[in-house]
């Protein structure tokens, strides 16, 4: 298992999980989202790529505000 | 030739707001926050016949999205994300990328305050991140304080457009210095826009008067007792204040001038 921070939650996941599949397994929206890995952007065609132990991911999608 | 296909044959007039190469007939631009709930809401940016409003970028609720962007969309009202929440350029460029992601658009309204209480734009940070984000190609509006050189060093930079405040955001206090919009407008050579601090339609119509191009407003009239008829009344403020801009206004006199003949 890896260890990995989701908006600020920390969860235990299975090693070799991809961003699509930890949006999956914590049942998060995938439209209309963007996802951040350690302070950088992870685009959508990048999703297929591993999480590693200890990331720092946020995921963010629009609300009202302005 | 109905007067549709007329207007876009002749392309965008001069009574309409052109942004980074982008018409808009509506120089109310709308911010989304404050409504007590997403019909009132829906309702009031209808009202005010906006064509561009913004959303801000927050963690994703699991239980579901908010819907905002559903609204926009059913009514063909383009989106602008902002950078509200940013106190650094590091952060302010991390969520403007993450909008570029979510939501299709490079245009961006950056916002980096200095804190919460005064929810002021930090000058320093503001130029770093609009430096770095016309850089990586987003087409950039900047919510700015109304110093006419930190304006002109935005623009310097290729923002599209500058955004001084009237006032801090949220206090309705209208246009704190109007002078300093009036040399914000008279040094420009993009749209400017005058974002925060309106209170209500007076403050809307003075912006136009002193010679901005739009107004930004959201609380005004997300947090009126009648959201809708206020938007009403900011539409109707901005367009009266854009007419007598361009009608040229009298000079102020000191004395009386009589506007009948002298009797004889």
């Amino acid at each position: 298992m890896i260890t990995v921070t989701v908006n600020g939650e920390r969860h235990q996941l299975d090693r070799g999980i991809t961003v699509a599949g930890l949006l999956a397994v914590l049942d998060l929206p995938t439209e209309g989202v963007a996802v951040a890995i350690d302070a950088a952007v992870v685009p959508r065609a990048r999703w297929a790529s591993e999480v590693v132990d200890g990331a720092e991911v946020e995921v963010l999608s629009a609300v009202p505000g302005g | 030739m109905t007067d549709t296909v007329a207007a876009v044959a002749a392309g965008p007039s001069t009574e309409d707001l052109v942004i980074a190469g982008r018409t808009l007939h509506s120089r109310l631009i709308m911010g989304t926050g404050g409504a007590p709930n997403q019909a009132v809401l829906e309702a009031a940016l209808l009202a005010s016949g906006t064509e561009l409003t913004t959303v801000a970028m927050r963690r994703v609720d699991p239980a579901g999205g908010s819907g905002v962007l559903e609204v926009l969309r059913r009514h063909a009202i383009s989106v602008l994300p902002n950078t509200a929440g940013c106190h650094t350029a590091a952060e302010a460029v991390l969520t403007a990328q993450l909008a570029r992601e979510a939501l299709h658009t490079d245009w961006i309204k950056l916002e980096v305050v200095a804190d919460d209480h005064t929810l002021l734009p930090d000058a320093v940070e503001l130029l770093r991140a609009a430096q770095r984000l016309v850089d990586d190609g987003f087409v950039v509006l900047p919510y700015t304080t109304d110093d006419p050189i930190l304006a002109r060093r935005l623009e310097d930079v290729g923002c599209v457009a500058v955004m001084p405040l009237g006032a801090p955001i949220g206090s309705g206090l209208g246009v704190s210095n109007p002078h300093a919009l009036e040399m914000i407008v008279a040094g420009a050579g993009v749209p400017v826009i005058c974002d925060a601090g309106i209170g209500t339609a007076s403050d809307a119509a003075l912006a136009m008067e002193l010679g901005c191009d739009a107004v930004l407003l959201a609380t005004a009239v997300t947090r009126a007792d009648d959201p809708v008829r206020m938007a009403q009344a900011m539409a109707a403020a901005v367009e009266a204040g854009f007419h007598a801009r361009r009608a040229g206004r009298i000079p102020k006199r000191f004395w009386a001038q009589a506007s009948s003949p002298a009797r004889c």
